[in-house]
């Protein structure tokens, strides 16, 4: 950058990516690179800053890829079958949203039909489509406006609390009948560890990694 | 302490509390930030108030998701109903106390936790007293990270349910008390969503 900073946003921006403010308590900080694997904690209330982020964007893309395949594997197949008399009943994740609509929970059907499909659903192909113009180096059109839905759909995403469900389920349904598993529940296990290992990584440094165009 | 650890306001700052960008505070109060556009302002705009509503709510719907059965068992024409409890002491009983315990933790601790902090957050912000500031936060920051794990038992209920439909023979069928234990869960998260951690450390540093 040889050009001299004129526009009043670059100087913004400039002065601001030097800082860092606490999100939890308001403590200003001026950044600092982090080494491989450090963590940068505030000083007054503990609560982590800043993670370094060793996942690159080629590597996240990567990684949205292959949630979204094993996305489309968990709500395909079955995810538990019962077995009674010789009669089989297989559930899938609409299967028991469309059940629990039309056993007057209406209300249970649409949480889940959010927090276990809707929601991740968005954010994976949000995610998607930024990181495919990211690692490109180029803002996806709408960037701004996709990066602030990201944020408030984050916390709605509820796959991995299900895979704890499947478990409980399972050993609950055994105790009366003939209950296995199925390709489903496993592709949700795999889920939940995906969304482990993206859980470390921090999406608003997509703001900062992916520059805006010059004018 | 003031002096080595400054924070946002003191130095005119503002930190964007969508996309973390730091921002000169204007001091005008309808503050956009450059980067997502989004309103700034020092602390969420009436976040105590709506805290205490959310929470409020929540706690009415926990009233029946607690007495009302969540679930009927049919089994050749013999009904049982299950509650959130009965449902763990089954669990405990007959299955494995292993996952009992896990179900008690998501369905009974995780909510009650989550009542009894955020209550006392807001309290104490209220009085603006300083004490145990850290550990405060650090409830916090648990209540946000554990707070949708309660959605557990609405998702046994609706798997359990969509599994076993054998008509007169054997049949689950969920009861109203799900669909009040899945509200409360969501306001419980609403009201940790609403309220403004930075209102913890906003009050006078008398001690440093």
């Amino acid at each position: 950058m040889s050009q001299p900073i004129t526009r009043a946003d670059d100087t913004q921006q400039a002065f601001a990516s030097a800082l860092l403010i606490c999100e939890h308590c308001d403590t200003v900080y001026r950044r600092r690179p982090l080494a491989r694997g450090e963590v940068a904690r505030c000083q007054r209330c503990h609560a982590v800053l800043e993670r370094h982020q060793r996942i690159g964007l080629d590597a996240m893309f990567a990684l949205v890829l292959t949630v979204m395949v094993v996305f489309v594997q968990a709500n395909v197949w079955p995810i538990i079958t019962l077995g009674l008399n010789g009669t089989q009943i297989h559930a899938t994740l609409w299967g028991i949203i469309i059940m629990m609509w039309e056993r007057q929970s209406q209300i249970v059907a649409v949480l889940a039909a959010g927090t276990l499909f809707f929601f991740p659903l968005c954010k994976m192909l949000l995610l998607g489509w930024l990181l495919a113009y990211g690692r490109r180096g180029r803002r996806a059109p709408g960037f701004r406006r996709l990066m602030v839905i990201l944020h408030y759909i984050a916390p709605w995403t509820m796959s991995e609390v299900f895979v704890l469900g499947i478990l409980v389920s399972i050993v609950k349904a055994q105790l009366y009948f003939d209950v296995t598993a199925d390709a489903g529940a496993f592709a949700y296990a795999a889920l939940a560890l995906l969304i482990t290992v993206f859980s470390g990584i921090d999406m608003r440094q997509l703001w900062d990694k992916i520059p805006q165009a010059a004018p | 302490m003031s002096r080595a650890l400054p924070r946002a306001h003191e130095l005119g700052l503002i930190g964007c509390h969508v996309c973390g960008l730091v921002c000169r505070d204007t001091g005008l109060p309808e503050g956009v930030c450059p980067r997502c556009e989004s309103a700034l302002h020092r602390r969420v705009p009436g976040s105590r108030a709506r805290t205490w509503a959310l929470l409020i709510a929540a706690f009415i719907f926990y009233i029946p998701a607690n007495f009302l059965p969540i679930m009927r068992t049919a089994s050749l024409g013999d009904a049982d109903d299950n509650t959130i409890l009965s449902g763990v002491v089954e669990l405990w009983v007959k299955g494995s106390p292993d996952l009992a315990v896990i179900v008690f933790t998501a369905s009974i601790v995780v909510p009650m936790l989550k009542f009894l902090v955020m209550a006392t957050l807001l309290l104490t912000v209220h009085c603006g007293t300083n004490w145990a500031r850290t550990q405060r936060a650090k409830l916090y920051r648990l209540v946000e990270l554990i707070g949708y794990w309660s959605m557990l038992d609405v998702f046994v209920v609706s798997l359990l349910t969509a599994l076993v439909q054998f008509g007169f023979f054997s049949e689950v069928e969920p009861l109203p008390g799900v669909v009040y234990f899945g509200l409360t869960v969501v306001l419980t998260m609403l009201a940790a969503m609403s309220f403004d951690q930075r209102l913890i450390w906003d009050c006078k540093d008398e001690d440093d």
